[in-house]
C-alpha cells in the first residue's frame, strides 16, 4: 500500500462498480455454492447398516451430536411428563403396529418368562405373577407417536426402578444402555439409562386396569413416556444391559437412536 | 450528480439470504413430517373446505413416506435456523437498527395509507424512509413469527424437558397447531414479499445484495453544501 503514493480517490461510478462486482460476485458464489452444498447433502451415501441405519451420514451424525446436546444440556428426571385424571384416558386405546407380535406367530402367554441378562451373563427368568407382587404403579400420560399422534392413556405395571430395586440390579443400571426384544427378536428397543430409570418408566402389564391384549403387548410392555412410542416395546421377552447401544429397530431405519421427548 | 445512499448493513443482507434457503429446507422437512399425521383442515359446520393437504399435493412433491428423513434434516437445520435469527436479531438491537423496523405508535395508523396506495386506491404516497408503515409492521411480524416456531417448536420436539414452553404454547396440540401456522404463515408472507418487491423494481431488490442504492440528485449550482455526507 506504502508503495502507490499517488492513487486518485475512486469516482462514484468507480465505487458503483466495484462494490457491485464484490457484492453480486459473494451473492453468486454464494448461490452455486448453495445448490452444490445442497445436492452433496441431499445425495450424500446412507450409513451402513449397523446399531443405526438408513440415513444420510451427516444428517445420522447431526441426530446424534443433537442427542448429546439435549442430554447434556436439557435432561433431568426431575423433569417428569404431565399427566391426568382417569377420566381423561382413552376408553379404546389406539392400536398402529403388530411388528414382533403378530397373530400369525405363534404365543403362549402361560409360559411366558420375562428373561433378564445381566452383563456378567447370569439370567433372571422373572414370571408375570412375580411381577404383579411388586408394588404397583399407575400412570394416566399423554402418549407420543412419532408419526405426530398422541392420545392420554392409562396404563399400570412396575415401576423401572422398583424393578431394579427388587432384583437388585444397580450394578447394571450402572451401565449406560438397556436393551428390550420382544420374545421373537423381531422387535427391539435400546434406551439410555437415564431415560430407562426416569420415575415414570414401567413395565407394564394392564391398560385402562385390565390385563393387556395381545394387541398392547400382552403380557408385559414397555411404557416409557420420556420416549416416542416406538420405543415403548410391546411384549418384552428380553432386557439386557450393556455400556454400548443395543440394537434398536425403527433406528436401523433411518430415525433418530435417542428419540426422546 | 449520483451519489451512494447506504441503505442496508452487511448483517442483514447475509442473515437475509441466508435464512432463504435455510427456511426453505425447514419448510420442506417439516411437510415430510406432518405428511405422517396430516389432520388439519378448514372445516366450518361440517362441512371441509380445504384439506391440509390434498393428495395430489403430497405426490407432485414427493412428500410421501419420508417421515425419518424430514426428521433427520429438520432436526440439522432447525440450529441453523435458529443461529441465525439469533445472529439477526442480535445484530439488529445491539447496532439500534430496531429503530428503524419496530413500528411506531404512528405506524399502525401509516400502514393504512401504504395498503391503499398500493392497491391504488390513494394517490398520495405514505412516508417512506428506510422501511414505511407497512414493512415495519411486516418485518417485524415475521421476526416474531421467527421466534414463535423456535417456541413452538421445541414444545412439540421435546414437551417433556421444555415443558413450560408447551404450556406456554397451550399444550401439546395447540403447539403442533401454532407451528404449523407459522410455516403458512411464511408460505403466505412469502408471496406477498415477492410481489411487493417486483412491484418496488430492480433497485430497491438489488441494495439487499449491494447494501446501498444510487441516489441521482440534480446538481443544484447556488446552494452546494460542500461535502454532504451520505447519511440521510
Amino acid at each position: 500500500m506504502t508503495k502507490k503514493k499517488i492513487k486518485k480517490p475512486l469516482t462514484i461510478d468507480q465505487k458503483i462498480t466495484r462494490r457491485n462486482f464484490i457484492s453480486f460476485g459473494v451473492f453468486g458464489a454464494a448461490a452455486v455454492g448453495c445448490v452444490f452444498g445442497w445436492k452433496w447433502l441431499y445425495n450424500s451415501p446412507i450409513e451402513a447398516k449397523g446399531i443405526t441405519g438408513g440415513a444420510h451420514k451427516p444428517l445420522r451424525r447431526a441426530l446424534n451430536k443433537t442427542e448429546i446436546a439435549f442430554r447434556r444440556f436439557f435432561y433431568s428426571e426431575n423433569h417428569l411428563v404431565k399427566t391426568y385424571p382417569k377420566s381423561m384416558a382413552a376408553k379404546i386405546v389406539r392400536y398402529n403396529s403388530d411388528i414382533g407380535i403378530e397373530d400369525k406367530k405363534p404365543f403362549n402367554i402361560a409360559t411366558w418368562k420375562l428373561q433378564v441378562k445381566k452383563q456378567n451373563g447370569d439370567v433372571l427368568n422373572v414370571t408375570l405373577q412375580d411381577l404383579k407382587a411388586l408394588p404397583k404403579t399407575e400412570i394416566v400420560f399423554d402418549f407420543k407417536c412419532v408419526e405426530g399422534w398422541d392420545q392420554i392413556s392409562y396404563w399400570g405395571g412396575v415401576k423401572f426402578t422398583d424393578f431394579i430395586e427388587h432384583y437388585n440390579l444397580h450394578d447394571q443400571t450402572q451401565l449406560q444402555y438397556v436393551g428390550m426384544e420382544t420374545p421373537d427378536k423381531t422387535y427391539y428397543v435400546g434406551i439410555d439409562m437415564p431415560s430407562a430409570i426416569h420415575p415414570q418408566t414401567i413395565l407394564a402389564y394392564e391398560v385402562n386396569a385390565k390385563p393387556l391384549s395381545l394387541d398392547h403387548g400382552a403380557p408385559l410392555r414397555l411404557i416409557i413416556p420420556v420416549k416416542y412410542g416406538i420405543k415403548n416395546l410391546k411384549r418384552i421377552g428380553i432386557i439386557s444391559f450393556s455400556n454400548t447401544r443395543p440394537p434398536d429397530y425403527w433406528a436401523e431405519l433411518g430415525y433418530d437412536y435417542y428419540s426422546g421427548l | 450528480m449520483k451519489q451512494i445512499k447506504e441503505k442496508h448493513s452487511l448483517a442483514m443482507r447475509w442473515t437475509h439470504w441466508v435464512n432463504f434457503p435455510i427456511l426453505t429446507i425447514m419448510i420442506w422437512s417439516g411437510m415430510l413430517i406432518y405428511w405422517a399425521n396430516d389432520e388439519y383442515s378448514i372445516t366450518l359446520f361440517g362441512h371441509t373446505f380445504f384439506k391440509f393437504f390434498p393428495e395430489w399435493f403430497y405426490k407432485k412433491f414427493g412428500l410421501v413416506h419420508h417421515l425419518s428423513e424430514g426428521m433427520a434434516f429438520h432436526f440439522l437445520f432447525m440450529w441453523f435456523f435458529f443461529l441465525n435469527g439469533i445472529l439477526y436479531v442480535a445484530y439488529t438491537l445491539f447496532s439500534g437498527e430496531w429503530r428503524e423496523l419496530v413500528p411506531q405508535k404512528k405506524s399502525f395508523k401509516e400502514a393504512w395509507l401504504v395498503l391503499l396506495h398500493d392497491l391504488h386506491i390513494r394517490k398520495m404516497t405514505p412516508p417512506q424512509n428506510k422501511y414505511n408503515a407497512a414493512q415495519r409492521i411486516a418485518y417485524t411480524t415475521i421476526i416474531v413469527m421467527g421466534i414463535g416456531s423456535v417456541i413452538t417448536g421445541l414444545a412439540i420436539y421435546k414437551p417433556v424437558q421444555f415443558y413450560y414452553l408447551t404450556w406456554i404454547c397451550g399444550g401439546y396440540h395447540f403447539a403442533r397447531i401454532l407451528h404449523f401456522a407459522l410455516t403458512i404463515g411464511y408460505v403466505l408472507f412469502f408471496v406477498i414479499h415477492i410481489i411487493q418487491v417486483i412491484l418496488a423494481g430492480w433497485k430497491n431488490f438489488s441494495s439487499v445484495i449491494n447494501g446501498f442504492e444510487v441516489m441521482d440528485t440534480k446538481p443544484k449550482p447556488i446552494i452546494e453544501k460542500a461535502h454532504d455526507e451520505e447519511k440521510d
